[in-house]
C-alpha cells in the first residue's frame, strides 16, 4: 500500500515498510497538489496542480504514478451577458475527484460546478442540471471566495446516486446519474446567517461529509457550526453537542464497516484555527456521537498550531490504519484506530490532501 | 532586409517568462497579427494548451499574467483589442501579486 500526500509544494509519495510509512517518491516540485484520485484498477492515477499563475491544471499517469502527461482541464462555458449570476464562470480550483458510475470520473470545482469525464479526463462536460439550478444563486463562499464542491459520495449500493459536498451550499444529491439534483439538508443549522434562514439548505456550510461504505445510511458531518449525523441517508441530520474540545473543525473519517464510529480533528474554532491549547487531539465516536474520547497518544500536546484541512485525514479500507496531514507539514499514522500515533514527517510542506492506493 | 518582415507579413516578436517552460515547451517566436487577441490565437494554433495557462474560462487575461507590448501592461485585458505594430515586442510575463 501507497500513502500519497498532496502538499504546497509538489506530491510525495509514501511506502510502507517494516511498520513504517518511508518517503519513496517526490514529484511535481514547487507546485501546489490539492487533489489527487487513484483510480487502481486501471493503474492511474490523477494528480491536480494549483498553478497560483496559471490556473489549475490536471496531469493523468498509467503507470501508477511513475510517468505523468497533461489532459484536459475544466473548462466553463461563456457566460451570458445576461445571466446575472454574480460567480465567475472560470475555473479556480479543483476541490474534488472522484470514481463514478462506469469510467465516469466526477469532479468538483470552486465556484460550484461539478464537471464529469467519460474519457480519462481527456475532455470534460460541465453538469448543467446542477450549474442552472436557482438554489445554486443562494450559495456563497466560505473561506474561499465562490462556493464550493469539496465531497463528491458515490453511494457504494448505486453508482448512480451521488452526494455532494458544498461550502457553501449544503448537500446535494442526484439518483440518476447527474440529470437532477435535490437538496438533503433538514436538521442543518447556519449561525451565521440571519435566523430566518438558518435552516435553509442552501445556506449551510459542510466542510466535509463521508459515508459508511458497508453501512451507507450512515453519514457524518463536520460543518462550519458542528458535527451531524444522518442515519437515514441524509434525509435528516441530527446535530451531536457539547463535544470537547471544541466542535469545529474541517477533515473527518468515518469507518469503512461501523456507521457509529467516526473521526474528528477539533479546532479552536472559526476565527482561531489551531488546536484548543495548542494541544493536538482526534476525536472518536464509537457509539454514534453519544460519546466522544480525545486521542491524544503521540500527538504534540504543547505549541501545536497544526489545522488539518478538509482532505487530510484518511482512513484505509480496512479501518483500523489513520493518516493525518497538516498545515504546519506535519504527517502522523495510527495503526490501532487513533489509540496512538506517530509521526511520518515533521516537516513537509503544508500538506492539502491525503489517498492510499494499492496499485494492481 | 527586416527579419520581421517576410513576404510583406509584419511578424511580432513574442516572448514569455521562463516559470511558463516549466510547464510547456514554448520558444520565442514570431507571429503576425494586429491587436493582441490575434497574436494569442496565433500562438494558440501551434500550442492549444497554451490558451489554459494565460486565458480564463471566459478568454481574460488571468488575474495573475501580465502581457506587455512595448513595456507597457495592455489596457484590455478582457477584449484583449490592444493594438499591436509593426515594431512591437510582446512579453507574456507573471505579475509578481498573488499567486
Amino acid at each position: 500500500m501507497k500513502l500519497l500526500a498532496g502538499t504546497r509544494k509538489g506530491l510525495f509519495t509514501f511506502e510502507f515498510d517494516d511498520k513504517k510509512w518511508r518517503m519513496s517518491d517526490r514529484q511535481f516540485l514547487g507546485d501546489p497538489v490539492p487533489m489527487l484520485l487513484p483510480v487502481p484498477e486501471n493503474n492511474q492515477l490523477f494528480t491536480v496542480l494549483g498553478t497560483g499563475h496559471f490556473g489549475t491544471k490536471l496531469h493523468r499517469s498509467d503507470d501508477s504514478g511513475q510517468s505523468y502527461s497533461e489532459v484536459a482541464t475544466p473548462v466553463y462555458p461563456e457566460k451570458p451577458a445576461d445571466s446575472g449570476d454574480l460567480v465567475p464562470w472560470s475555473l479556480e480550483l479543483i476541490w474534488s475527484l472522484e470514481k463514478g458510475l462506469g469510467d465516469t470520473l466526477w469532479c468538483g470545482t470552486i465556484p460550484g460546478g461539478v464537471f464529469t469525464s467519460t474519457d480519462a479526463g481527456e475532455s470534460w462536460q460541465l453538469n448543467e442540471n446542477l450549474w442552472n439550478l436557482d438554489a445554486r444563486r443562494k450559495w456563497m463562499g466560505g473561506g474561499y471566495d465562490w462556493p464550493g464542491v469539496h465531497s463528491i459520495c458515490v453511494d457504494p449500493r448505486d453508482a448512480s446516486v451521488v452526494t455532494l459536498g458544498i461550502s457553501i451550499g449544503g448537500v446535494y444529491r442526484t439518483t440518476d446519474n447527474g440529470n437532477s439534483w435535490k437538496p438533503r439538508g433538514e436538521g442543518l443549522r447556519a449561525d451565521y446567517v440571519p435566523p430566518d434562514i438558518a435552516g435553509e439548505p442552501d445556506q449551510q456550510d459542510p466542510h466535509r461529509i463521508a459515508q459508511c461504505a458497508a453501512d451507507p445510511d450512515y453519514w457524518w458531518m463536520q460543518h462550519h457550526n458542528g458535527i451531524w449525523r444522518s442515519s437515514d441517508d441524509c434525509a435528516t441530520w441530527q446535530e451531536i453537542m457539547e463535544v470537547q474540545p471544541s466542535t469545529f473543525g474541517f477533515a473527518l473519517a468515518v469507518h469503512p464497516t461501523d456507521g457509529n464510529t467516526a473521526w474528528f480533528v477539533p479546532s479552536l474554532g472559526s476565527e482561531s484555527r489551531y488546536p484548543v491549547g495548542a494541544k493536538m487531539v482526534v476525536n472518536r465516536t464509537v457509539d454514534g456521537g453519544g460519546s466522544f474520547m480525545q486521542l491524544k497518544n503521540g500527538l504534540p500536546q504543547e505549541d501545536a498550531y497544526d489545522l488539518v484541512y478538509r482532505h487530510c485525514l484518511e482512513i484505509c479500507p480496512s479501518g483500523d490504519m489513520l493518516v493525518m496531514g497538516s498545515t504546519s507539514g506535519n504527517l502522523w499514522f495510527s495503526n490501532d484506530a487513533g489509540d496512538h500515533w506517530e509521526i511520518v514527517s515533521r516537516h513537509l510542506p503544508p500538506i492539502l490532501c491525503l489517498r492510499y492506493v494499492e496499485f494492481m | 532586409m527586416n527579419i520581421r518582415k517576410v513576404l510583406d507579413q509584419i511578424l511580432i516578436k513574442v516572448d514569455f517568462t521562463p516559470n511558463l517552460r516549466r510547464h510547456l515547451t514554448l520558444d520565442r517566436c514570431l507571429v503576425e497579427a494586429t491587436t493582441v487577441a490575434e497574436v494569442l490565437e496565433q500562438l494558440f494554433t501551434s500550442q492549444e494548451k497554451l490558451r489554459g495557462y494565460i486565458l480564463d474560462d471566459q478568454g481574460a487575461v488571468r488575474k495573475h499574467i501580465n502581457i506587455f507590448v512595448d513595456n507597457r501592461i495592455i489596457r484590455d485585458p478582457v477584449g484583449l483589442t490592444d493594438k499591436i505594430s509593426e515594431s512591437s515586442d510582446v512579453f507574456i510575463m507573471q505579475a509578481l501579486s498573488g499567486g
